[in-house]
């Protein structure tokens, strides 16, 4: 118990009451240094209320919400409208929170890809551009724990998981531990370590393999949406290209992706059941474009 | 050709300048215009109450401005009301409530026009004094509480989650405008407070590249607003506040036909 390194955040029971109701009730999360911890759920399941109370910016009315000592925290929040009359550079934004050197925020940028976006005006970027600015900033401090709400929207599909995939390099580069909030339900990242479905309360917990086969998961999101969570664990050993086509880790493309055609690993195909039975990556894409 | 007294409203003038400029920034930002308007407006109860206590009226004024903002605050939490109507309700009933107290008090020879409007052979040399120290002083803490304040104007969760106690600064700053009013008061009179705070902003906000960068334009915007409405005001006897707000419509004019000719040069944006 005592050798166990200490939880960067820990909820206990946590719970959150406005005017008589419950937002969200019972949640027992924990953080770890260089671990991803995704939260989904349905709209008003309570995700961005469970990662406000783990940040400390609303107190539990219920329970506790204990952070370490001196954390630093680095928080891309859902919402962030800059107002047209302030003028703030990509740069400038950088510094909001946290005084930076030159070499550090040339480093956040370029890790975020957004170099060339430097000078440019905040309020003039796009919706992927911010989310790359929002997520630089966050870095740039070199945080011990990482708050993503909704980190990609407003991004395309195949820029979604490069984003994903600069998440879990971040998490790989600064050892820090992230606690993520994914409204896509069909897109959990493969990097996650334990996934925790909320709607109102803990329904499941535990890594995204077991989240999807999970009763809990199915009876609240559909066998589709299980299919889908269990169908992006291929992502990390194929790219979808925008042409369609798919790119494999060994480097070649095909047009299609299917289990038998060699390229992927195999111990999915081995102890993976229910991954056969509900196809392959390209109908995860049409239930993408169905969901929305 | 300059009289004393003249020299004397244009040092004090544009000391209240450096500072409501900077400060305006923040109301601008945070469209907290009608906000700095119920303060200013609150301030003739505060004059009332300084006559009815015999009490100094620039502390009066400050005292009452301080109520003001953390009733509001307190409101605000509340939220029965929408904010717009709150502000609406507090700001009209704190001027009426002054003019009616005020009217009462027969014995006190006040005039009424210099605390609407300004007054700049009001100015005495205490009254510099009374604004270099104020102002002073409440740049001093704005510099302070710069960081957190300016974080908390961007995004108030994103500055409590880092750190940056967002609602200490916030409430910093309303006592920070409290003390402007209490100091812009007798320049520009409690009717156009708001006008110093905001249009100067709204001018810089055309050439700044950066807010820091902005703060300090606003702050130049608006001594040359008191500069320019001064004169104005000496050359064809009109009141100062007026004057000195027209004149900082006047360069927030130009500042507009400025952005045209850079668009009509087809510069890169």
């Amino acid at each position: 118990m005592l050798q166990s390194p200490q939880p960067l955040v820990r909820l206990e029971k946590a719970g959150i009451s406005r005017s008589g109701r419950w937002l969200v009730r019972d949640i027992d999360l924990e953080v770890r240094s260089g671990e991803i911890v995704t939260l989904i759920g349905p709209n008003g399941s309570g995700k961005s209320t469970t990662a406000r109370m783990a940040l400390g910016v609303i107190a539990p009315s219920e329970g506790r919400a204990t952070r370490r000592d001196g954390l630093r925290v680095g928080y891309v929040p859902q919402k962030v409208a800059i107002d047209w009359t302030l003028p703030l550079t990509v740069d400038r934004f950088l510094t909001l929170t946290n005084p930076l050197s030159r070499a550090e925020k040339d480093e956040a940028l370029a890790a975020t890809g957004i170099s060339h976006l430097a000078a440019a005006e905040v309020r003039n970027l796009s919706g992927g551009e911010f989310q790359r600015a929002l997520l630089a900033r966050a870095i740039a401090r070199r945080p011990d724990l990482l708050v993503l709400d909704e980190p990609v929207q407003g991004v395309d599909f195949s820029g979604e998981i490069a984003l994903y995939e600069l998440v879990s390099a971040i998490r790989d580069r600064l050892h820090c531990g992230i606690l993520m909030i994914s409204h896509d339900l069909h897109v959990v990242m493969a990097a996650t370590d334990r996934v925790l479905c909320l709607n109102g309360h803990v329904c499941c917990h535990g890594t995204p393999q077991v989240v999807a086969e999970s009763e809990e998961y199915r009876s609240l999101f559909g066998s589709r949406g299980a299919a889908q969570l269990a169908v992006y664990q291929h992502h990390h050993d194929h790219t979808h290209l925008p042409d369609g086509r798919v790119r494999h880790a060994d480097g070649t493309v095909t047009a299609h992706c299917f289990p038998g055609d060699g390229h992927h690993h195999h111990h999915y195909h081995d102890d993976d059941d229910h991954h056969d039975h509900h196809g392959d990556a390209p109908e995860a894409g049409e239930g993408k474009a169905d969901a929305e | 050709m300059l009289n004393d007294f003249f020299i004397r409203a244009l040092v004090a003038g544009a000391g209240v300048a450096l500072v409501t400029g900077p400060l305006g920034c923040f109301i601008v930002w945070r469209r907290m215009a009608y906000f700095g308007d119920t303060l200013s407006h609150a301030a003739l109860l505060g004059v009332a109450l300084a006559f009815l206590l015999e009490v100094d009226v620039t502390l009066a004024v400050f005292a009452v401005s301080v109520v003001i903002a953390l009733l509001l605050l307190a409101l605000q939490r509340r939220a029965s009301l929408s904010a717009d109507s709150l502000l609406g309700l507090l700001s009209h009933s704190a001027l009426a409530l002054g003019l009616v107290a005020l009217a009462f008090m027969t014995w006190v020879r006040i005039d009424l026009m210099g605390l609407l409007f300004g007054d700049i052979l009001a100015v005495s040399k205490t009254d510099i004094a009374v604004v270099y120290a104020g102002g002073g002083l409440v740049l001093a803490v704005l510099a302070f509480i710069w960081k957190p304040l300016f974080a908390a104007t961007v995004n108030p969760e994103l500055a409590a989650a880092e750190g940056m106690r967002p609602a200490r600064a916030n409430l910093i700053f309303m006592l920070l405008l409290a003390v402007v009013v209490a100091i812009a008061m007798k320049i520009v009179g409690v009717l156009l407070i708001t006008a110093l705070l905001i249009i100067p902003a709204a001018t810089a906000r055309r050439f700044a590249a950066g807010p820091e960068h902005m703060a300090v334009f606003a702050a130049v915007a608006g001594v040359l607003a008191v500069v320019a409405g001064l004169f104005a005001s000496l050359e064809w006897d009109t009141p100062s506040g007026p004057s000195i707000v027209v004149a900082a419509l006047a360069f927030f004019i130009v500042s507009l036909l400025h952005l045209g000719d850079r668009r009509k040069a087809g510069g890169p944006s």
